[in-house]
């Protein structure tokens, strides 16, 4: 018996503990996949790609790559031991190898095993391939217009008697929205490294968001069962919905190579292969009809929004399907019908991407809204304000969900508040109204983000906790960490369960062979559903230990409190260590497997009804900008947001994702532009062309809060909310505020769809002028 | 292909190393010498990933060729610390939580070190543009350009 260490709070919950690899990271000793020592032996990999954006491939000759100086092997379709296929979905629609035919500029074709990464290279483009082209379609409008397939099953959402509805609202408008497609641009590429083992067994080291996928993946197109594949990553270098199925190919065509040259493989596109053949965000095309009245609400709204899916379906179902989901952002629509058209294009197949669909239809709701209160000469704000969500009545969403949580009405006053909206708007109208090349605008923009995956199966999480002798913890999850935080956030729920320093618990890297099944850290989900499964670890561990201690001294169980820095067995306090040691000597099971389903929720896809999330997240921002008005370019000059992350479990993680999300929202909706040319190529292909937001880029004043007195109504770990993708839709206020500063050159709408690059802002000058 | 034979200084050490005449000073680092902080992100000069100094000036290596290094003197982010007592730049990244996934943290460590090498008194406009040759997917850049406003206050004394 000993008195405990004084309680610390270092590694506390709800603490703004650093990131686990911090020190790493500003060390350079971090080790991504591309750092870890190679074995002995190691070759390397490098893809061969399409040239043609819909082709027959009428003759393949790569004699003359085999005979490259330092090539190993080539493969091709037919050296797939198992299926030519990754189609995360089944759709079988995905394949490693083009195989006949080729269905985008940059599809994969073949793959050079080189004893160098450079000879692998090099010897790709020595590959002869004769093509018969075929029609090709890049653009989603002509995808419509050619009545081309859906890559996947289209979902409509609906209430009321939409025609009537239409018909009857004293007022109509009628519209069509594009809007842009992105680019993740993680700085770390997409990289896989395979190491065979005996037998059929096969360990892959993938910068992947969702390993068991991969394992997944790897088996199918090996040919074994999953148990021969073990699927590990520590950490990734950024993936933001790019790595959740993108990898997956990577990974395959590494153990395919690695299994039959029984040697390890490594592949790491360049950056220019990987912006060519990885998949991105969809770009929207959106339809919109929508009757309201004169005081601005909203009574009906029908819309119909197709996506550029790329040649293959990938995640395109569930990502249009949330596009619709969130088409109603935070607003009430009486009547309703929102119908996705996932479209086939001959474009890389696109993806997840932080927000999942979600953007898209948060920003054709801010346009709704923006179109309304110009035709009434309204603030928008006062139009967003009439249209919340509210009392009975006006609370169910498209999809017949109740919304029971929304606090957008005490967020936005409070930040109308402390950000000036209305003196700063007044101030800028004026300021417009007397001309000048220079325009402002400014806007306030609300979040709501349903939060789970509306998969509802993917609603699961594992952990494993070991508990050695020495007291120290060994943490494994089902999520993985790409930045974001999240293996700090687990090991404080951990340490805060068994009452031990932070620095006890030890983050391992996530393993196929730890923790099963796992679904992707996708959705924003990774916390609530890893949290919730470590901490059910935890506590059958604690469970033990209680029992364990209450009998050995002789106390009610609910006398022994796990407190900060030591166990607290009746009146006596027990360092962690030595109540440990003793309950392995009185063989006390110390590991447990945890796991987690989100509950309650339910979603019936043929009937659009049902309750897919299990709460919703919010947030509103507001930004100012200044636009030139003779050329196009601007400046987002300050940014105010508060955001609600719940009762935050590491608010400077948090703060991280918003600012982060704000500014690759911003990215997304301002200078990040994907262009094809007529032959299909993507011209935008390497950070040359590709434009994201620079330190020069981002505001200069950026106020970012937290809304501190929200705490979870749903039953979440500790009482927190998801914050991965929520704030990246904050930046729809830049969007509308550069609209309002197009705007203010002439009467009529500007029409400034996304990406607002300089350009498309000139020409929106021009249309608020009467222009084309 | 024949080996070019180079002698260089590397973060205060006298270093030769053999590469081929095609291998960027990039490679030479990852791959021949395990100086796996410096990394590539882009591989055209566009994303500061793999910044180095030579002589004390900002480069990006992958733009460089390894045989170049010859008689230069070479900064990395592993010379940015002092044996385990980080530089107060690597500090202030801690201290105002501005990294994520940190793959790009080396490169903006060794490219804010060259700015405060330079001047203890940037504005925020100046860090601001010395950085805008690094890119970063995930923070956002305020945390970024505070704490290096942070270390030059830091620095003077201020």
């Amino acid at each position: 018996m000993m008195e405990g260490p004084a309680p610390t709070s270092e590694g506390r919950l709800h603490d703004p503990v650093a990131h686990d690899s911090a020190h790493k990271h500003v060390a350079g000793t971090a080790v991504y996949i591309d750092d870890m020592v190679e074995p002995t032996g190691t070759l390397h990999a490098c893809l061969g790609l399409a040239e043609r954006a819909h082709a027959e491939i009428v003759a393949m000759d790569l004699s003359a790559v085999a005979e490259a100086q330092g090539v190993v092997a080539v493969l091709t379709a037919a050296d797939i031991p198992g299926a030519n296929d990754v189609s995360p979905t089944g759709k079988n629609d995905d394949p490693v190898f083009a195989e006949g035919a080729v269905e985008f500029h940059g599809q994969p074709i073949f793959a050079v095993i080189g004893e160098t990464r450079e000879a692998a290279r090099r010897a790709v483009s020595r590959a002869v391939i004769g093509y018969r082209d075929l029609p090709h379609v890049t653009d989603v409008s002509d995808a419509l217009e050619r009545v081309l397939p859906h890559v996947t099953e289209p979902l409509t959402l609906s209430r009321g008697d939409i025609a009537a509805a239409l018909a009857a609202a004293p007022r109509r408008l009628d519209g069509r929205m594009r809007i842009g497609g992105q680019d993740h641009f993680y700085l770390e590429g997409q990289i896989a490294m395979a190491v065979p083992g005996e037998d059929d067994d096969v360990l892959v080291h993938s910068s992947t968001q969702h390993p068991s996928e991969v394992q997944h993946m790897v088996a199918h197109v090996l040919g074994v069962p999953s148990n021969a594949v073990t699927v590990e990553v520590r950490r990734m270098g950024g993936a933001f919905g790019g790595k959740e199925t993108q990898g997956n190919l990577f990974a395959a065509v590494a153990a395919v190579a690695a299994k039959r040259l029984g040697r390890p493989v490594k592949i790491r596109p360049d950056r220019d292969d990987d912006m060519v053949a990885t998949g991105k965000r969809h770009d929207f095309l959106v339809d919109y009809a929508v009757g309201y009245d004169d005081d601005g609400r909203i009574h009906a709204v029908d819309a119909q929004f197709a996506a550029r899916c790329g040649f293959s379906a990938d995640l395109s179902g569930p990502v249009t399907d949330r596009a619709l989901f969130h088409a109603d952002n935070a607003y009430y629509y009486p009547a309703v019908r929102l119908a996705s058209r996932p479209m086939k294009t001959n474009t890389v197949s696109n993806t997840a991407f932080r927000g999942f669909g979600g953007p898209q239809g948060v920003i054709a709701a801010e346009r709704i809204i923006a179109e309304i209160a110009h035709a009434l000469g309204r603030d928008p704000l006062e139009i967003r304000k009439a249209n919340f969500y509210g009392e009975p009545g006006r609370d169910v969403t498209p999809y017949h969900q109740t919304v029971e949580d929304n606090i957008l009405p005490r967020l936005i006053s409070e930040l109308e508040t402390s950000a000036g909206y209305h003196e700063r708007r007044a101030e800028i109208v004026a300021e417009n109204a007397r001309g000048g090349v220079i325009r402002r605008g400014i806007a306030l923009t609300p979040v709501k983000f349903g939060i789970s995956f509306t998969a509802t199966w993917y609603n699961q999480a594992g952990a494993l906790v070991h508990v050695y002798r020495d007291g120290s913890v060994h943490l494994n999850h089902g999520g993985t960490e790409m930045g974001q935080g999240l293996f700090t956030k687990v090991a404080q729920v951990a340490a805060d369960c068994f009452g031990i320093p932070l620095d006890r618990v030890k983050i391992t890297a996530t393993t196929t062979g730890k923790v099963p099944n796992t679904s992707a850290t996708a959705a924003s989900s990774g916390s609530d559903l890893n949290g919730m499964a470590a901490q059910d670890a935890c506590e059958q561990i604690r469970r033990r230990l209680t029992a364990f201690a209450a009998e050995k001294w002789a106390v009610p169980e609910d006398e022994v409190v796990f407190e900060p820095g030591a166990v607290r067995v009746g009146a006596e306090r027990i360092a962690f260590p030595d109540l440990i040691e003793a309950a392995y000597m009185a063989r006390v099971h110390l590991s447990a497997a945890g796991f987690y389903k989100t509950p309650g929720i339910h979603w019936d896809r043929a009937a659009g009804k049902g309750k897919p999330f299990f709460y919703f997240a919010y947030g509103a921002a507001v930004s100012e900008v200044r636009i030139d008005t003779l050329t196009g370019e601007y400046i987002v000059d300050r940014v105010d947001i508060l955001h609600d992350v719940g009762r935050s479990l590491n608010p400077a993680i948090d703060r991280g994702q918003v600012e982060g999300g704000f500014i690759q929202g911003m990215g997304w909706l301002t200078t990040e532009e994907l262009w094809w040319d007529d032959a299909g190529r993507l011209r935008t292909h390497a950070p040359s062309t590709y434009k994201i937001p620079l330190a020069s880029d981002v505001p200069r004043v950026f106020n970012v809060t937290l809304a501190e007195w929200s705490e979870n109504p749903a039953r979440t770990i500790r009482r927190s909310k998801a914050v991965g993708e929520p704030p990246l839709m904050l930046a729809a206020s830049v969007l509308e505020a550069l609209s309002m500063a197009a705007g203010s050159c002439g009467p009529h709408f500007p029409h400034l769809d996304p990406p607002a690059t300089p350009e498309a802002v000139l020409m929106a000058c021009e249309r608020a002028r009467g222009g084309p | 292909m024949s080996q070019i034979h180079v002698t260089t200084k590397i973060n205060g050490d006298e270093t030769e190393f053999l590469c081929g005449p095609e291998e960027t000073l990039l490679d030479v680092l990852r791959d021949h010498l395990g100086m796996t902080g410096t990394k590539e992100g882009c591989g055209t000069g566009d994303c500061g990933a793999c910044s180095v100094t030579v002589d004390g000036r900002l480069v990006c290596s992958c733009l460089m060729l390894g045989a170049e290094a010859e008689g230069h003197e070479i900064g990395t982010i592993e010379g940015v610390a002092k044996g385990d007592e980080l530089h107060p730049v690597q500090k202030k990244f801690l201290d105002h939580a501005a990294l994520q996934c940190g793959i790009c943290t080396p490169g903006f460590l060794v490219a804010a070190k060259a700015l405060l090498d330079r001047t203890l008194e940037p504005t925020e406009e100046e860090v601001r543009y010395w950085l805008a040759g690094n890119l970063c997917r995930c923070t956002g850049y305020d945390k970024i350009v505070r704490a290096v406003m942070d270390t030059a206050a830091e620095l003077r004394g201020a």
